[in-house]
């Protein structure tokens, strides 16, 4: 089958066509039609360069690193190093040794629960967040505050899903030590002002960690310029694998904190009695840690460079404006989440079918979307819905993958009407 | 496109998904659990009047979920109703046995299941099992005494 019509509508800068032939898995049918993948805030879709670096170090330089005294294990260390110099550059941190890298998010949010707030922080602090975190932004900090006899407070956004920063600033009081804030709504895309927050909470003695799991595929992320003290994101969200994340923190915070995780590669001496830590970022990257991941992570990150964040970010624009419209013309639709500041991600409710029943429907019609409660229940909540489905659209998406979306929907209003 | 889905989403379904039956609780109701399916947050109540001799007067339920979990747990409460404890028992393993089957397997010797067909369609579409099992699970949990039941045990 042939494939789908691109239509390039911003003013031809932004070669749709090519970028989509790099991901390999987009000329996919499913149930015989052509995919139309709009399930990147869950995962997004990996380019042949990030497959073929993954590969490359597989076939021709593996080895593991930090260890062997040859060639390929210096090979395999270069090129994992080289991976942490281009997250550095990405994120523009001033030094290399603030990029640790871990798991995932959620990993690098325990690591800052663990190895800073439940070591720096007394009973009776504050910790503040949003009532639109994901589970990963709010389960750790409710851990480390019964251990620790914290307090846990929530900002609440508006009925329009917007976050403002006055209302973070009346929850601030001389016992707010840490604020810790998505970057990006995941379910509803909303954008948090994280350069405004991070002067608030500094002005307010207070250290500011960002998720920002769902906002460096979207937008130019300076960790300088916002001034964050920590900041973490994914692999798998920003076209790279699963099985990496990076934490980054400032230096004289990370060189503060104990270790998160004990055991080989993050030390400095082990004797029988006792053991000394090693030099940052090492002594967070403790064990083996995922080597062909952390390469494809620098290739992701060299390609989404290499398209330039900002065009993609024009594109994805394009798309919201676009298929916003489109979704508002659909009968019984109710978008969820409509803050001024968005990414391209579009959370809604249909008035004759639940989500779950949404999603088998139009996956019949190739089309891939998030349905339930996004792993935010506690938003889910604050905006009265048991659960939405959600469209989030990437680099790669088309104007035409919204008219399928919206055509889908017609045909669950057809059964379901 | 359509077609395909009409043997999950038959008439039957989508009509007990829209006006679900005894959707309500009863005042005299002497066993009740929650049922929670994590996945995907669906959340629902059962709600169970068992007499002395062991037989179920009155079933009903509240909650929320799709159109296959809300018809499942609406169905359930006509078909449960009149049986004894043990009954009810059998006839949430047989109707689990069914919605994971395989298509060929013969459950035409039984009155009840051969009523309960209609949600069959879930073998196909595996992840949507547990939304017509839901209801099930929690309705054996009330007859056990426990107070919670989920999809994932």
């Amino acid at each position: 089958m042939a494939q789908p019509q691109i239509r390039d509508d911003i003013g031809g800068q932004y070669e749709l066509s090519r970028i989509r032939e790099d991901f390999p898995i987009l000329s996919e049918e499913i149930h015989g039609k052509p995919l139309a993948f709009l399930d990147n805030g869950a995962s997004a879709q990996k380019p042949r360069q990030v497959i073929d670096a993954v590969r490359a170090i597989y076939e021709t330089e593996y080895a593991n690193v930090h260890r062997g005294a040859y060639y390929l294990s210096e090979q395999a260390t270069a090129r994992y190093e080289g991976a942490r110099d281009i997250v550095q550059c990405f994120l523009n941190a001033s030094s290399r040794q603030e990029i640790v890298f871990a798991k995932n998010v959620t990993e690098a949010i325990n690591l800052v629960a663990y190895s800073y707030a439940r070591r720096v922080l007394e009973p009776g602090d504050e910790i503040i967040i949003t009532d639109m975190e994901h589970h990963s932004n709010i389960v750790p900090w409710q851990m480390i505050r019964d251990e620790r006899g914290l307090v846990l407070k929530y900002v609440s956004c508006t009925d329009d899903g917007e976050f403002r920063i006055e209302d973070l600033a009346r929850l601030i009081t001389p016992k707010t030590k840490l604020i810790s804030l998505t970057h990006v709504s995941n379910v509803m895309g909303t954008v948090v002002p994280i350069r405004e927050v991070a002067k608030l909470a500094h002005d307010n003695g207070a250290k500011l960690m960002v998720d920002g799991a769902q906002a460096v595929m979207h937008m130019p992320v300076d960790v300088q310029y916002l001034d964050c003290d920590f900041y973490a994101f994914t692999g798998h969200k920003i076209y790279g694998p699963s099985g990496i994340g990076v934490l980054y923190g400032k230096a004289e915070l990370l060189d503060a904190m104990p270790p998160f995780l004990g055991g080989g590669d993050m030390i400095s001496t082990v004797t029988m009695e006792k053991s000394t830590w090693a030099a940052l970022p090492a002594k967070f990257e403790a064990g083996t840690p995922p080597i062909a991941q952390a390469v494809g992570l620098g290739a992701a990150l060299e390609y989404v460079s290499g398209v330039g964040i900002e065009a993609i970010a024009a594109h994805e624009n394009d798309l919201l404006s676009y298929a916003t419209q489109q979704l508002s013309s659909v009968k019984g639709l109710k978008i969820v989440g409509t803050a001024p500041s968005k990414t391209s991600v579009i959370s809604f409710t249909l008035d004759c079918a639940h989500p779950h029943d949404i999603s088998t429907i139009i996956d019949r019609a190739g089309v891939a979307v998030r349905a339930g409660h996004h792993c935010a229940q506690p938003l889910m909540e604050r905006m009265g819905v048991s659960a939405t489905t959600r469209a989030s659209f990437g680099m790669y998406n088309t104007r035409e993958e919204a008219d399928t979306l919206v055509a889908a929907l017609e045909s669950v209003r057809e059964l379901f009407g | 496109m359509l077609d395909e889905l009409r043997n999950l989403y038959q008439e039957v379904i989508l009509d007990h998904g829209k006006d679900p039956r005894n959707f309500r609780k009863p005042d005299n109701a002497n066993c009740e659990a929650t049922g929670l399916n994590p996945l995907c947050g669906d959340r629902l109540v059962v709600y169970l009047s068992v007499d002395e001799s062991n037989i179920v007067q009155d079933a009903a339920f509240l909650g929320n979920g799709c159109a296959i979990s809300m018809a499942s747990a609406s169905m359930m409460t006509e078909i449960i109703r009149g049986k004894t404890k043990f009954e009810a028992e059998e006839l949430f393993r047989r109707f689990h046995e069914m919605c994971t089957s395989d298509e060929k397997a013969d459950f035409s010797d039984d009155e009840d299941i051969e009523r309960l067909m209609v949600l069959s369609g879930v073998r196909q579409f595996p992840v949507r099992v547990k939304c017509a099992t839901l209801a099930w699970h929690t309705m054996d949990a009330a007859l056990k005494g426990e107070e919670e039941a989920t999809t994932e045990r």
